[in-house]
């Protein structure tokens, strides 16, 4: 054994760079256990909820559904598929607005709830272990299991690669200030965690799972102290507070002092990370059969008269949650109410409220301006370099900025703006209020768009020269049959003159001479005429 | 005899390099103008002939050859920065006679009203549009380079050019927030 994983497991943790303490306000949701909302009378499900293609659908207007029923399935381009959140009628299935910051419509399914919240049946699962792995893998697609953390990509997926790994990391760091839904899941339900964790390892072919958590939840640590000498294989790390300790790169940084390589995945160094989260729905789905219609949503922020975490059915409206937990707009109709999905660092304003809830929602946020400042008026960058002190990606963040702004793509990818987990940290410290995460975000945009019309180009010049060398190829080939036409019919005549017959161009050579003969005897009799007429 | 025997090293000198460099000159031939490749692949390979010339890669020929870099609207201001600095020249701005700079297109053929002409097929330079002669045509959206050219042959003008659709996954970050709008609360 190696030094370095001797310190991993003695626990050591390591460090990562930069990074940041704002004000974490955890205890107004967290003090409270998850809370059951009466289920609303109408769902919207966008069937894009994940990172990935969607699935065909499944159901059509004016069918009768029941509560985790499959609305897309995974189809032929290994999609991922929505269910139902309750039982109802398919009401509508159209563009509609959904949680992306671009406030743009994509396909949504509207359900009316008939309120019964009858469940479709599931095919609970005694002993998991006597599936293979990649029935296991399918049993989760299936259940439409996607990373909770933030990402929302497919957990079969990241699950199918296969690569020797050293461990399974389960993060319930929850770094963001505010959120707390990983943390009262942690309390409430770190036996279900655990067994999804041991779900995990078994499909992922891994001896050992390390679950961090924050220092600054103590009870969830306390939840997990109190199970895990049951289970050898799984082991807690207690990282300490700090943003962004909770993103991929870091936290594997902070367990393992491995580092992620540029533009790689954790798999390169023989790691792969899942939320708690995630493994609690790994749990219901192999154990239970069940798939992911709900999930915790820490709903919080000063406008909030009841904040807390709530189970929250996927497609649950905006505006529906914030009715049930009392929400008080600003008092002053002269400011705006933000509504921000996700929390204060990484998370966006809401467009409207009648966006649904997605399987990557961990938090509605409503503050007042008093506690998280409205936006300021962009400053010109003073080179302080606080920005560079805190990413923790090592970036230089002023320098992208100067960059984005240029346009100068090719210096920004010399940069390594795709480290960039836009965390947030820099723009948080920044003196002047430069919206830096917002210039990386369109350069990244624009960049990937570069990419795509290049690609693009690339297969219209092969479908143009394609095409020209087919045209050239059929002129060829006309030219060779007119041709191959002319030596058959010139071939035909010399046989049959040769055979005694009337060559064909005799014939023509006397048409002609005939010809030549009428028009020379025209034009003698029209002289004749003329001649005539000038004699009289 | 020293005069001749230097012209005679010389000459068999000039023999040997002249027949390693008529050799080179056979075996390592280069079949096109490389400058050439390297102007195409800036194009922007809709193969419109608003240029003026018919396809991207005869402009880019052109191109090499001195013609002016500003006369592909598809491509606009980015592709002719980048070849002036490709070619080491002044980037100018685009020049209108060749048309102005608009947004992607995609053509889209109003299916109901074809008649099954194929003179489009016979316009499109990247074979985006399937169909045949008396049955319905329709544009492979996602091969069309939004050049223009079927639009025009169309004798019952059935071709529209519609601006390709912006999708979550193909938006751009605006720097100006998302307008926020006050919410009221429905109690």
């Amino acid at each position: 054994m190696s030094a370095a994983t001797k310190a991993i497991e003695a626990g050591h943790i390591w460090t990562f760079p930069g990074g940041i303490h704002p004000p974490e306000r955890k205890d107004r949701s967290n003090s409270t256990p998850i809370e059951v909302l009466p289920l609303a009378k109408q769902f919207i499900v966008p069937i894009k909820q994940h990172s990935g293609p969607v699935g065909d659908l499944l159901v059509a207007v004016g069918d009768n559904v029941k509560a985790g029923q499959p609305l897309t399935q995974v189809g032929i381009n290994n999609a991922l598929p929505v269910h139902a959140p309750t039982s109802g009628t398919v009401s509508a299935i159209g563009p509609g607005r959904i949680a992306h910051p671009s406030g743009l419509t994509d396909t949504v399914i509207t359900i009316d709830a008939d309120g019964n919240d009858e469940f479709y049946s599931f095919a609970p699962l005694a002993d998991y272990t006597s599936l293979s792995r990649a029935e296991l893998l399918d049993r989760i697609r299936q259940a439409g299991v996607a990373g909770l953390g933030g990402a929302g990509f497919p957990t079969a997926q990241k699950l199918a690669l296969q690569r020797p790994l050293d461990y399974l990391i389960i993060n319930g760091v929850e770094c963001e200030p505010y959120i707390s839904a990983d943390d009262r899941l942690m309390r409430e339900h770190a036996q279900t965690i655990i067994d999804g964790t041991e779900i995990l390892l078994h499909i992922a072919g891994c001896e050992k799972a390390l679950i961090a958590i924050e220092a600054n939840k103590p009870e969830a640590i306390a939840a997990f102290e109190a199970l895990l000498p049951n289970y050898p294989q799984l082991a807690l790390r207690v990282v300490p507070t700090k943003y962004p300790s909770g993103g991929e790169k870091q936290l594997i940084q902070l367990l393992t002092g491995r580092q992620v390589p540029s533009r790689g995945l954790p798999i390169d160094v023989g790691l792969v990370m899942q939320n708690v989260g995630t493994a609690y729905a790994v749990a219901q789905a192999v154990l239970n059969g069940k798939p992911l219609i709900e999930r915790v949503v820490t709903v919080t922020g000063d406008n909030i008269a009841k904040p807390g975490n709530y189970w929250v059915r996927i497609g649950t409206t905006v505006a529906e949650l914030l009715n049930q937990c009392g929400f008080e707009p600003v008092a002053d109709s002269k400011q705006e109410q933000r509504v921000i999905m996700g929390g204060p660092m990484m998370g966006f304003t809401l467009p409207d409220l009648d966006v649904p809830v997605v399987k990557i929602t961990n938090c509605i946020l409503v503050p007042s301006n008093q506690e998280l400042a409205p936006a300021a008026e962009e400053m010109n960058c003073i080179r302080c370099g606080a920005c560079a002190d805190v990413c923790p990606a090592q970036l230089l963040p002023q320098q992208m900025q100067w960059l984005a702004k240029a346009k100068d793509y090719d210096g920004l990818e010399q940069q390594n703006l795709f480290d960039c987990i836009e965390c947030g940290a820099c723009a948080y410290v920044c003196p002047s209020e430069i919206p830096l995460v917002h210039y990386y975000r369109k350069a990244k945009a624009e960049i990937r768009n570069i990419a795509r019309e290049k690609a693009k180009a690339e297969v219209a010049r092969e479908r143009f020269e394609a095409r020209q060398e087919r045209l050239e190829r059929e002129k060829q080939e006309r030219l060779e049959r007119h041709r191959k036409a002319a030596e058959a019919r010139k071939k035909a005549q010399a046989e049959a003159v040769a055979q005694g017959g009337d060559n064909p161009q005799d014939a023509v050579q006397a048409a002609i001479a005939r010809a030549k003969a009428r028009k020379a005897a025209q034009a003698a009799a029209a002289a004749k005429q003329n001649q005539e007429g000038d004699d009289e | 005899m020293t005069v001749v025997t230097a012209l005679i090293v010389l000459g068999v000198l000039a023999l040997a390099f002249g027949l390693v460099l008529g050799f080179a000159a056979v075996r390592f031939r280069v079949e096109s103008d490389p400058i050439v490749d390297q102007i195409d692949a800036l194009l922007p390979q809709t193969q419109c002939g608003q240029c003026g010339y018919p396809g991207c890669r005869p402009y880019a020929e052109a191109i090499a050859n001195g013609d002016e870099i500003n006369k592909c609207p598809p491509g606009g201001q980015a592709t002719i920065n980048s070849l002036a600095d490709l070619m080491g020249v002044e980037a100018k701005p685009l020049d209108a006679a060749h048309g102005e700079e608009d947004v992607k297109k995609v053509a889209v053929i109003r299916e109901d009203e074809c008649i099954g002409c194929t003179k489009c097929i016979q316009a499109c330079p990247v074979d985006a549009i399937l169909g045949a002669a008396k049955q319905m045509h329709t544009v492979i959206a996602h091969e069309c380079t939004g050049c223009d050219l079927c639009v025009e042959p169309c004798p019952v003008d059935c071709i529209d050019m519609v601006p390709v659709p912006v999708r979550p996954d193909n938006w751009q970050w605006d720097l100006q927030q998302i307008p926020v709008k006050n919410v009221e609360s429905s109690h």
